[in-house]
């Protein structure tokens, strides 16, 4: 197992350019997730680290070692590819050992290797079958075998579970993790999916037309996104935004918007005056007669424990998680309020989160694993 | 109409299907009879072959199949008689003609010229069209459409119309009359179609085998030999049909470039006419005899065949 460091990775196909900078470090026996929608360029990434392409420029080093111009086999990594690439001309016994017979193993030594993994994986019982027979969960454990047989420095996973439905995709989530916990293989893992970046990873690095727009633990990217775009891709339904102008001061601990005084986090730097946009999670709206700030109700996505409310303000709809238990009807008008200490801040126009009292505690909440 | 069934709006009816089928069939039983008719003369003593109204019905006599194999010389009773009593079957039959085998014919060593140069040359095109095909498919080649187009253009022109130029040039490089010539020119007339038919089906395999295997270890080559050729194995079969079937039955360029060591059977068979009179049920032997290889090689594959007729028919 070994450490990733990523630096100033860039990769351009003719003019366009997939990942411009790229600077990482996924430490020993860490879970990566990169995370961003179809193009963003998390699939170069990953293979450049695979060796499956190289790079127009940086560098990255697998336990030090810089592999950046180095062939795919001579990595010593392990790829799980979304459509799995079990080879179909062969058994799951043959499939979980291909990698054991590049190296020259001894036949007996591969036969036993392949049996452990398969035990792990709790597949030993399909070893003689045919790849092509076997359910989407299982193909997948076969992909994972034939990564962890090897004993590799790092796994990469290229949205391996793009292809299973639901029922299983959260199963092989819960499985994958597990795993890790058992094997702790450094791991990166791409997807655009962020049900499963949230429960697997120990970071995450959100991307967005090849650049690295926030990395850091699932908490911090979820409790305070570093730009508009992460806000907005990453919770279901994403961050609401309601815009305001006027810019911030330093030590400001209020905003006005839509007329209506908002309590916000201590800011701590100045904002020129410009278009500025308060973050809200859904979650940390409350309906409150009282409150300036109004709006009429849209409608109710009713999800059984909460119900999501969408309100029309004078700046477009806001989407508010409530109790299911609240009895709302359409055209109502309600008064919201907003849970001051958990609000974002950002700039318009680079979409930058403005530094506030949230970034005081960065450091809190990090996952420990280990 | 029954409610339990459910019918698809695009299934073809039951009427529809019936219709097809009949035409099928009739159209299998039109290409059928001459192939028949071949068959039964080469069973026809030379007599009831030319004879008229044509026999359908007629006693069986493989008199062609030992006139196919033989050269005979025709003597006079008094000889004949005077030879010990008859080797065998053909010996009895060719004495009752008045004739005595001289020795074996030029069908054999023809015959055995076909393979050689139909299955090298088949296995030239599509070893080379399967490198090629594999190029094309996974490295950004440069000019990669320009060329395909231009191996395709090879197409263009029936090949016969390039047969002087090659003739001559044949004449002075001294592959005239060799199997190693003929195997070149079928192989370079085979290899644009093995090419073109390859790449559609390797481009259908996914590089994330290669891409797999390469991480796990194998050189490229190792890649393309124990991931890439397994599944290609349906495309390379289909292709490797074509390719024998055309030169297997190749007339003009061997009747062109081939007259003694290395001429093929397609132009030998006719020849036969001339030895002795119309010896039709011999050229019948012959032309069965032909057909043996590719029958053979096409039933074994005909799966593989027949995906490669339809091929690109249905695409994701």
């Amino acid at each position: 197992m070994a450490e990733i460091r990523v630096q100033h990775l860039r990769k351009a196909f003719g003019d366009f350019v997939a990942v411009q900078g790229s600077n990482f470090v996924v430490e020993d026996g860490e879970f990566f997730v990169m995370l961003g929608p179809s193009g963003c360029g998390k699939t170069t990434t990953l293979r450049m680290i695979a060796g499956l392409e190289l790079p127009t420029g940086g560098q990255i080093l697998l336990g030090g070692d810089d592999v950046t111009m180095l062939r795919a086999r001579e990595r010593d990594i392990a790829f799980v590819f979304q459509l799995f690439a079990l080879y179909p001309h062969m058994n799951v016994r043959k499939n979980i050992g291909f990698p054991l017979l590049a190296q020259g193993m001894p036949s007996a030594e591969i036969r036993t290797r392949v049996e452990e993994t398969a035990k792990l994986l709790r597949i030993d019982h399909l070893l003689n079958k045919s790849v092509s027979g076997l359910a989407g969960g299982d193909r997948q454990r076969v992909a994972l075998g034939r990564a962890i047989v090897r004993r590799p420095k790092c796994f990469l996973m290229d949205e391996p579970l793009g292809t299973l439905d639901t029922e299983f995709r959260e199963l092989m989530v819960h499985e994958l993790r597990e795993l890790h916990n058992r094997i702790h293989a450094t791991t990166v893992y791409v997807t655009h999916d962020q049900m499963e970046a949230m429960s697997m990873a120990d970071k995450i690095a959100v991307m967005n037309h090849g650049v690295i727009e926030q990395f850091g633990t699932p908490r911090e990217i979820y409790d305070r996104p570093a730009t508009m775009f992460v806000a907005d891709f990453i919770g279901s339904p994403p961050m609401n935004f309601l815009k305001f102008g006027g810019g911030v001061t330093k030590g400001a601990k209020e905003v006005v918007v839509q007329g209506a005084t908002v309590g916000v986090p201590e800011v701590r730097e100045d904002v020129a005056p410009a278009d500025m946009a308060l973050g809200i999670r859904p979650e940390h709206i409350r309906f409150d007669d009282a409150s300036k700030l109004r709006g009429a109700i849209y409608g109710t996505e009713y999800l059984g424990t909460t119900q999501i409310v969408a309100v029309e303000t004078a700046d477009g709809i806001i989407k508010a998680r409530v109790p299911a238990e609240i009895r709302l009807n359409a055209g109502d008008h309600v008064g919201l309020t907003l849970n001051s200490a958990r609000l974002s801040l950002f700039e318009k126009g680079s979409g930058r989160a403005v530094r506030t009292a949230i970034h005081d505690t960065a450091s809190q909440g990090r996952v420990q694993h280990g | 109409m029954s409610l339990t069934t459910a019918h698809s709006v695009v299934a073809p009816s039951a009427g529809s299907k019936r219709i097809a089928g009949a035409i099928i069939i009739a159209y299998a039983l039109i290409s059928i009879v001459p192939l028949l008719w071949i068959f039964a003369t080469s069973f026809k003593t030379p007599p009831d072959s030319i004879a008229y109204p044509p026999k359908i019905v007629f006693q069986p006599s493989i008199e062609g199949y030992c006139n196919l194999f033989t050269t005979r010389t025709r003597q006079t009773p008094e000889y004949i008689n005077s030879l010990g009593p008859a080797t065998g079957f053909c010996d009895e039959t060719v004495r009752k003609r008045n004739m005595v085998i001289a020795g074996p014919s030029n069908f054999l060593p023809r015959f055995i010229n076909s393979l050689i140069i139909a299955f090298g040359s088949t296995f030239c095109a599509v070893f080379l069209g399967t490198l090629s095909a594999y190029g094309f498919s996974r490295f950004k080649v440069p000019l990669a459409d320009d060329l395909l187009f231009f191996i395709l253009s090879t197409r263009f022109m029936p090949p016969i119309a390039v047969a002087i130029p090659i003739y001559l040039m044949y004449r002075e490089l001294g592959l005239s009359d060799t199997a190693l010539g003929m195997i070149l020119l079928y192989t370079a007339v085979n290899v644009s179609l093995a090419v073109w038919l390859l790449k559609g089906f390797i481009d259908e395999i996914p590089r994330e085998y290669e891409e797999a295997a390469m991480i796990d270890g194998y050189t490229r080559l190792q890649a393309f030999w124990r991931t890439v050729l397994p599944q290609a194995t349906t495309g390379i079969a289909a292709t490797a049909i074509f390719c024998l079937i055309f030169a297997w039955n190749e007339y003009a360029f061997a009747a062109l470039l081939t007259s003694g060591t290395a001429q093929t059977a397609p132009p030998f068979i006719p020849t036969i006419i001339g030895e002795g009179g119309q010896d039709w049920p011999a050229v019948a032997a012959g032309t069965t005899i032909f057909l043996v290889p590719i029958l053979v090689f096409t039933i074994l594959l005909r799966k593989q065949l027949l995906r490669g007729i339809t091929f690109g028919a249905v695409r994701k």
